[in-house]
């Protein structure tokens, strides 16, 4: 397993769209992959949790992932939090 | 039933005049009680679902198409979401869950597994989210449409209709032929919502506050509706028919006799001239222009840029759409009013906050200056765009000299950057908006920092009589001829005229023809109006 932590810096943080885009990317990948925030924990494949979440501007978040391709779904997800979030 | 409402008149509000006769399409809300019923084969229902979802998917992936041509990829990026929603494997187990367990039909387990979503978004302490409860629902309802075969209104195949419905919300009107809607009929709705606005665009008769009864009304039965009587008659009789076959033979003759006068000058018998423009609220309603054959777009609202959204648009975006209106226009004039956000058009990325007297608060040009980020991106685009054809710029809400002098302080530095960056870009022609008292008494002073005058009525009117026009209690009070608003236009053209300016009116009195002559009398130089306006005004302008 793999994990990174990342702050929000959008001003909306991870609000519907952003939140639709991150679930496309995650689904690219086998591996599981987890976006948790205060202890709460949603699946980054499903758009309800994460939207649930409630992560805005300047809350860090910890993404998990779990897999065979587990290398490069990390990769892709830090630069798509960097570009997006 | 029917019986009911057959020839009946009922009375609502005219949104938009003319008069239609033709087959009904009922738009039932989603509010429509749900039943429970016991199921025994919970794996045939969860079949159904599968089917209902997939429908839905299909149904989303068109919506998305049209939105993403008609109003633009990031307002259409809502469906897409909905899309992503429904293949969110909580919500879908949720309504399997609920089906296996109480054993009860797909409809009833959709409607609950919504409504528990929806809360759970309504009951989080941010603004935003709590407006996803709204997409819940709404892709909850769909999911019943379909499986309730009320999915059945296929707009795809929808014959010529008149729309009557509760309310309509933009997401229902973007997906009807706009050449099939014969008239719009609501129950609710505002003169200032999105379907008054439509109507007003494609000239086609609306009441809104109709007070009919939609369990009385059904898709396929004939109605008669007469936007300048303000009533609608369902199922009329023969004589209620033959009436309004007159009346929409006359108009159909009056219609004829305007498309005449297309290409025709907009002078008066003694030789003077006047412009008649069009005001136009989004990128689409430019082929209306074209259609009236106005002169130019004398008002081009930007704010549909800044609306429906949940952050701004950027420099690109917005250079993109202004480059798209001014080369559609060729040669002709695009005046292009900067960001009017505020009062009644609000954008919750803007976090204006709640004011107690919005039309008099923190809005259009006073945001500009006060935050001048948002503005110099929109000035960058439109110099940029100001390459590319005959663009014009105009500022709303001033009330001083000094304003202008900060704007013009504020295009010198964005032309500095465009300058040095070497992007190509070109300073257009720059108006104000005269629609305060203020900006009245101080135009002689205005007219030599400004290219030109555009009056906006509505709100000069409002400030001028100190009556809020939504208030309608006032209505007694309020009389939008006022010999102080007609002086004030008088001083105003001819502190313009003094310096070689030209003056426009771009406010809802620009389109009344019972002015037009006193304007052209006064010397105004140009008439912005609604595109169906276009030629009734240029008809007034040559009887005289």
């Amino acid at each position: 397993m793999k994990e990174f932590t990342y702050v929000i810096t959008d001003k909306e943080g991870i609000h519907a769209r952003p939140a639709g885009e991150l679930v496309k990317l995650a689904k690219t990948f086998s591996s599981n992959v987890s976006v948790l925030k205060d202890g709460k924990k949603a699946d980054a494949k499903k758009v309800f949790g994460l939207m649930g979440l409630g992560a805005k501007q300047g809350m860090e978040i910890t993404v998990q992932v779990e897999g065979d391709d587990e290398d490069a779904a990390v990769a892709a997800l830090e630069t798509f939090l960097k570009e997006n979030l | 039933m029917a019986e009911n409402v057959s020839g009946k008149k009922l009375i609502g509000k005219t949104v938009y005049n003319g008069i239609t006769m033709g087959k009904v399409l009922v738009l039932r809300g989603s509010q429509e009680q749900v039943r429970r019923t016991k199921i025994t084969d919970a794996e045939q229902e969860i079949e159904r679902v599968h089917g209902a979802v997939a429908n839905a998917q299909q149904q989303l992936g068109a919506l998305y198409d049209k939105a993403v041509k008609e109003v633009g990829e990031s307002s259409a990026a809502i469906f897409e979401v909905h899309q992503m929603m429904l293949e969110d494997d909580d919500y879908l187990d949720a309504i399997y869950h609920v089906i296996r367990t109480e054993m009860v039909n797909a409809e009833y387990a959709v409607a609950i597994t919504g409504d528990n979503f929806a809360d759970m978004f309504a009951g989080m302490d941010d603004e935003y989210m709590q407006a996803r409860a709204a997409d819940v629902k709404d892709i909850s309802a769909r999911l019943i449409r379909n499986l309730s075969g009320q999915g059945g209104v296929d707009f795809s195949s929808m014959e010529p209709s008149i729309i009557v419905a509760d309310d309509l919300s933009p997401s229902e009107t973007v997906q009807m032929d706009k050449e099939k809607i014969l008239a719009f009929v609501t129950v609710h709705g505002s003169t200032n919502s999105h379907t008054a606005i439509l109507a007003r665009m494609m000239n086609i008769p609306a009441l809104i506050g109709v007070p009919v009864d939609l369990d009385e009304v059904y898709t396929g039965m004939t109605a008669i509706v007469d936007g300048a009587a303000g009533e609608v008659i369902f199922e009329p009789t023969v004589v209620q028919c033959n009436e309004a076959e007159e009346k929409i033979r006359n108009d159909k003759e009056k219609l004829r006799l305007l498309q005449e006068l297309k290409g025709k000058k907009n002078e008066t018998s003694d030789g003077r001239r006047i412009d008649i423009y069009a005001n136009i609220g989004s990128v689409s309603d430019v082929g209306y222009v074209l259609e009236n054959d106005a002169g130019g777009i004398g008002l081009f609202r930007s704010e549909f840029l800044y609306l429906g959204r949940d952050n701004f648009p950027t420099e690109e975006e917005q250079f993109q759409a202004y480059k798209q209106v001014v080369q559609t226009m060729g040669k002709k004039k695009v005046i292009i009013r900067t960001l009017d956000i505020g009062a009644d058009k609000q954008a919750d990325y803007f976090e204006l906050g709640k004011e107690d007297n919005p039309a008099m608060g923190y809005r259009a040009i006073r945001i500009c200056l006060k935050q001048p980020d948002i503005f110099k991106t929109q000035l960058r685009a439109l110099l940029r765009a100001a390459a590319y054809g005959n663009l014009s710029i105009m500022y709303p809400m001033i009330i001083s000299a000094e304003e202008v002098k900060q704007i013009k302080a504020i295009v010198a530095e964005v032309e500095q950057e465009l300058k040095q960056n070497e992007i190509p870009y070109r300073i257009p022609e720059q108006g104000i908006m005269i629609e305060t008292p203020a900006a009245v008494m101080v135009s002689d002073e205005l007219a030599q920092l400004a290219d030109f005058f555009s009056i906006g009525t509505n709100d000069l009117t409002q400030y001028t009589l100190a009556i809020d026009r939504q208030n309608q209690r006032l209505e007694d009070f309020y009389n939008p001829h006022h010999k102080a608003i007609l002086r004030m236009i008088q001083m105003v053209v001819d502190n313009a005229h003094k310096c070689g300016k030209w003056v426009g009116i771009c406010g809802e009195l620009g389109a009344d023809t019972a002015l037009t002559e006193t304007f052209v009398n006064m010397g105004v130089d140009e008439l912005s109006v609604a595109p169906p306006m276009v030629l009734k005004v240029r008809e007034k302008v040559r009887a005289m």
